[in-house]
């Protein structure tokens, strides 16, 4: 059963990062298309566009949602890989955990610099 | 185009017995080239004049037994259903089926994929067991649902596709492209009843999560038979299930075949050989 629900998470996954991919790179790199239309007419690297997005809530939540999903997604894939080389019951456990710690540790990491980044929601402004 | 028929054809065939070599290795012969001859023909030829003691398998000669998968100048083929003058060359380099072990020459020990296939039960289940061993009428099926799964049914299990399978190659819990299109085979019959007890199996490491979907099975079928697609239908079928979204259907029913005067040219159905007690 473990295997069709690791796979099933891994493409909802890829689905995740698909949307929010998509908005990411909708915001960096086509904001002259945006201005075009009459939003984002702002340089969005320069700070203040940073700290706004740092600022909002729904940017937040979509940092932790992409970081998730982006790590469930690239270490399930390294752990197929792994796999493939054949390891023997004991290894497959040790990349199992490992694996598992690793991408919650990154998690927490990163999650932990979205909520604290200067001026960030959660920090009060 | 017409062929010498003076032409001379090279076999290099990979030799090995178990117990006897120490590894594989490849002796060459040279048999003259008949038009229409098939490589089966040729490993005949090649046994009758120099080496007697050539193993391989085979049976039916028209592709459909499934004995004599081997790989054909770097391609898992069916002997019989290869003629030599389709590989476009005069050296015919003939080798056992990769990812299985020898038992001898040309013999692959093809029993891993029987059990595999064993394991996913490639066979109807239903709950009228009296009805399957006596049947005293038809299940239904519409030619819409026979559709379904009529390529698949026509998979003669010589382990072609398993041979070309690169995940096959790597991962030896992974269940192979003839399992797991058998069992897709039977999941998607109208008449089966089964998804619930294949999917025990098909949901862990041997099912279909680990085929990176190179396709290289379906290129190589024999049949046409297109494993791959069976095996991505599969994840398909099997996700839904998870998700509670797959709709469940009952097996066929039992009903009564149809009425009308039989056609003269369709031969009567021959006398039963086996009788229940």
């Amino acid at each position: 059963m473990r295997d069709r629900t690791l796979w099933t998470w891994h493409i909802g996954a890829g689905l995740v990062i698909l949307v929010l991919l998509g908005l990411h790179m909708t915001i960096m790199h086509l904001n002259a298309t945006l201005g075009f239309f009459g939003a984002g007419s702002t340089e969005p690297t320069e700070w203040e566009s940073v700290a706004a997005r740092a600022g909002s809530v729904f940017f937040t939540l979509t940092y932790v949602l992409l970081l998730g999903a982006a790590l469930y997604h690239g270490f399930y894939g390294f752990r197929n890989i792994l796999m493939e080389l054949n390891p023997g019951r004991t290894l497959r456990q040790v990349i199992n955990v490992g694996l598992t710690l690793v991408g919650a540790a990154l998690f927490v990491f990163g999650t932990w610099a979205a909520l604290a980044a200067p001026g960030a929601a959660t920090m009060g402004g | 185009m017409t062929q010498d028929p003076t032409r001379q054809v090279t076999f290099h065939i990979r030799r090995y017995e178990p117990g006897k070599d120490a590894a594989p290795h490849w002796e060459s012969h040279r048999i003259e080239l008949v038009p229409g001859m098939t490589v089966l023909d040729g490993l005949w030829k090649v046994k009758e004049l120099s080496a007697p003691s050539l193993a391989w398998r085979s049976s039916c000669r028209m592709g459909i037994c499934g004995s004599c998968g081997m790989l054909i100048n770097g391609r898992p083929r069916l002997a019989c259903n290869t003629q030599i003058s389709e590989l476009g060359t005069d050296v015919v380099a003939v080798a056992p089926l990769p990812n299985f072990a020898i038992i001898k020459d040309l013999v692959p020990d093809l029993r891993p994929m029987f059990e595999t296939h064993r394991e996913l039960k490639p066979y109807l289940i239903r709950d009228d067991v009296a009805e399957q061993d006596d049947p005293t009428l038809e299940y239904w099926q519409s030619p819409h649902e026979l559709e379904h799964y009529l390529q698949f049914s026509y998979c003669i299990k010589c382990g072609c596709c398993m041979a070309a399978c690169p995940t096959v190659a790597t991962d030896p819990q992974y269940a192979g492209p003839m399992p797991l299109g058998q069992a897709e085979r039977y999941n998607t019959d109208s008449r089966d009843g089964g998804f619930d007890e294949r999917k025990k199996v098909l949901s862990g490491g041997s099912g279909p999560w680990r085929c990176h979907f190179a396709g290289e099975c379906s290129q190589v079928c024999p049949k046409g038979v297109d494993p791959a697609k069976a095996i991505q239908l599969m994840k398909r079928e099997m996700v839904s299930d998870l998700l509670r979204m797959r709709k469940r259907r009952e097996p066929a029913p039992v009903v009564q075949p149809p009425k009308g005067p039989r056609r003269e040219e369709i031969p009567a159905a021959p006398e039963r050989t086996v009788t229940q007690d």
